[in-house]
């Protein structure tokens, strides 16, 4: 079966500053694929690209469609979703209003169901629907991102460091509704800086460093490599404090 | 001076006002929407005002051609962009919304201008005409810039400003022109005496308003229109096309100017330049609400209104003057509130 989404050969650059080399990445469908690497890797570069916001060269295909000639609105519409790492919600109107305008796309019939299902993933967003978004707490913020995200019916959610400036308690849950969303036929593609976390929920894994990849495979081998875990994710086994 | 000279002055300001408020709204909208400072906002109160009264003394307005031909320039950008993809329903949508319209628009001009057609009718044909300039404009002229600089998109509002009126010069010649009252008749209440014709600008603005406030707050494409505001990225990622709501902005910024404009030409003379210190006016309320406000903008065209009044009275000479006066203080305020703000860059 073919992938979900297919990067081959990827290059995005700054001008003449290439941040992105060379890369080529898969996602199947009701798979939690995650790229682990430090700060300044490209994580965020390639995703952007991937979603049109930034010009990628190279090849990439969402469904089996070429997206080259396709804006992000199309992606959008083609089930391809974003939470960017800044999240860029609609800080002054309502969660209600946020979440509707991510059914832009959508029926008006499906969204009202869609609005329930996100509120039962996020009872928290249902309790505040109508506090504006800016006046929420980092993690509601987050939740909220992907609630909008999730009101376009993505077949391929792309989430951006989710886990970003938020307490332990709430990335334990947000990682635990990403393992719920592939459950419910999302699939994933995680970006993270925290490798643990990421590596423990995800099935495949690429390793990025100053944008490239240097290693993929099954997330547990990743995790279990120790030389990968000290030389590219900064994190040793067995209780080692991170660095 | 006597109370009543005063209360004369309060309503004609009141009046005008009401007027730069609708203007100003517009102006905040569309920037913040598009972050296009709309100058000629004016150019759609004159050619508004203008086809409007010559439709109803009997004449035929240029401004119905020039629709066709921004349509079919507009058409024809649609097609070039879309020249690698090209497929049959685009260039029939496109086709009907750009050119099609125009025409059929076009030909009721035509008929109607024949044979000086009822007032309602003149209204009817000179929203349509303009609302179509308005939106081809977009397309033509701001929609290929969007992605760049608020500075570049002044400079092509500038051009456009100054090719429309030239254009309105062309079409309406050098000579003022007055149209019919909306509603004719006045009545008084104790010192004051209303005419139709102010009662209408009242009723007209509120219900703008009032009707602006329920597309934002309620409807879907209005908070659409308000998320791209918010939050250009943000929306493209809801699936929301910048492109939509830049039109919907600049449909509702013809219209209202020139509804406007349709509401000030029986009360005043207009000429084809006329309309740039009309619109001037909205733009000192927008600027007083930081482009960003609409509240403070209304509340801020109705004392432009005011002061413009007064100052016609005491000093009519320097009238303009003083009005343009009012941003002094309030610039110089803001500057010490916000410290330097850098230009958003997407």
């Amino acid at each position: 079966m073919s992938a979900l989404l297919s990067v081959t050969d990827a290059h995005v650059a700054y001008g003449k500053v290439e941040a992105v080399r060379s890369v080529s990445l898969e996602v199947g469908t009701n798979e939690i694929v995650t790229i682990v690497g430090a700060n300044g890797a490209g994580k965020t570069t390639l995703l952007s690209a991937i979603m049109g916001i930034l010009p990628l060269k190279g090849r990439v295909a969402f469904a089996g469609q070429d997206l080259a000639r396709l804006d992000i609105e199309d992606r959008v519409a083609m089930g391809l979703g974003l939470v960017p790492e800044h999240r860029e919600l609609f800080v002054t109107m309502n969660v209600e209003d946020n979440l509707e305008l991510g059914a832009f796309r959508i029926e008006r019939s499906r969204a009202k169901s869609s609005i329930e299902r996100v509120y039962a993933l996020f009872p928290r967003l249902k309790e505040r629907r109508k506090q504006l978004a800016g006046t929420l707490s980092g993690g509601e913020q987050q939740m909220l991102a992907m609630g909008r995200a999730l009101m376009g019916e993505p077949k391929l959610l792309m989430l951006d460091e989710p886990s970003l400036g938020l307490a332990p308690i709430i990335v334990a849950d947000i990682f635990r509704i990403v393992t719920e969303l592939r459950a419910a036929g999302v699939s994933v593609l995680l970006v993270e800086q925290n490798a643990q976390a990421a590596l423990k929920i995800a099935d495949h894994a690429y390793v990025m460093e100053l944008g490239e990849f240097v290693l993929s495979g099954k997330a547990s081998d990743i995790a279990a490599n120790e030389r990968v875990a000290a030389s590219y994710l900064g994190f040793q086994h067995e209780g080692a404090s991170a660095i | 001076m006597n109370t009543t000279i005063m209360l004369f002055l309060v309503q004609d300001g009141i009046t005008n006002g009401a007027i730069y408020a609708l203007l100003g709204l517009a102006l905040v909208l569309v920037f913040a929407v598009t972050r296009v400072i709309l100058i000629p906002q004016g150019e759609f109160v004159t050619y508004g005002a203008l086809t409007y009264a010559s439709l109803a003394a009997g004449q035929m307005p240029g401004t119905a051609k020039l629709a066709l031909a921004l349509g079919i320039g507009a058409f024809a950008f649609d097609l070039f962009v879309a020249r690698k993809a090209l497929h049959g329903r685009l260039v029939v949508r496109s086709c009907i919304t750009n050119i099609v319209l125009p025409a059929i628009v076009l030909a009721l001009t035509i008929y109607f201008a024949a044979q000086k057609p009822p007032v309602a009718v003149c209204i009817a044909l000179s929203l349509v005409i303009v609302a179509m300039i308005g939106l081809y404009l977009y397309r033509i002229a701001f929609q290929p810039l969007a992605h760049t600089s608020v500075l570049v998109l002044l400079i092509a509002s500038v051009g456009v400003h100054l090719a429309l009126q030239g254009l309105g010069l062309l079409f309406f010649g050098a000579e003022g022109q007055r149209g019919p009252a909306v509603l004719s008749g006045a009545f008084t209440a104790g010192a004051l005496r209303f005419t139709g014709q102010s009662i209408t600008v009242y009723a007209i603005t509120i219900a703008f308003i009032v009707g602006l406030w329920l597309f934002f707050g309620l409807t879907l494409y209005g908070k659409a229109l308000r998320a791209t505001a918010v939050n250009r990225l943000g929306a493209r990622l809801a699936g929301i096309r910048t492109t939509l709501s830049g039109q919907i902005a600049f449909l509702l910024a013809s219209v209202i100017g020139a509804l406007s404009g349709i509401m000030i030409v029986p009360i005043t003379t207009l000429y084809y330049d006329s309309g740039f210190l009309i619109g001037l006016k909205g733009f000192v309320a927008a600027i007083i609400g930081g482009l960003v406000s609409y509240p403070l903008t209304a509340v801020a065209a109705l004392v432009v209104g005011i002061v413009e009044a007064f100052s016609s009275f005491y000093a009519s000479n320097y009238k303009e003057v003083i009005v343009f006066m009012l941003l002094i203080p309030v610039l110089l305020l803001r500057s010490l509130a916000a410290p330097a703000v850098e230009e958003e860059k997407d």
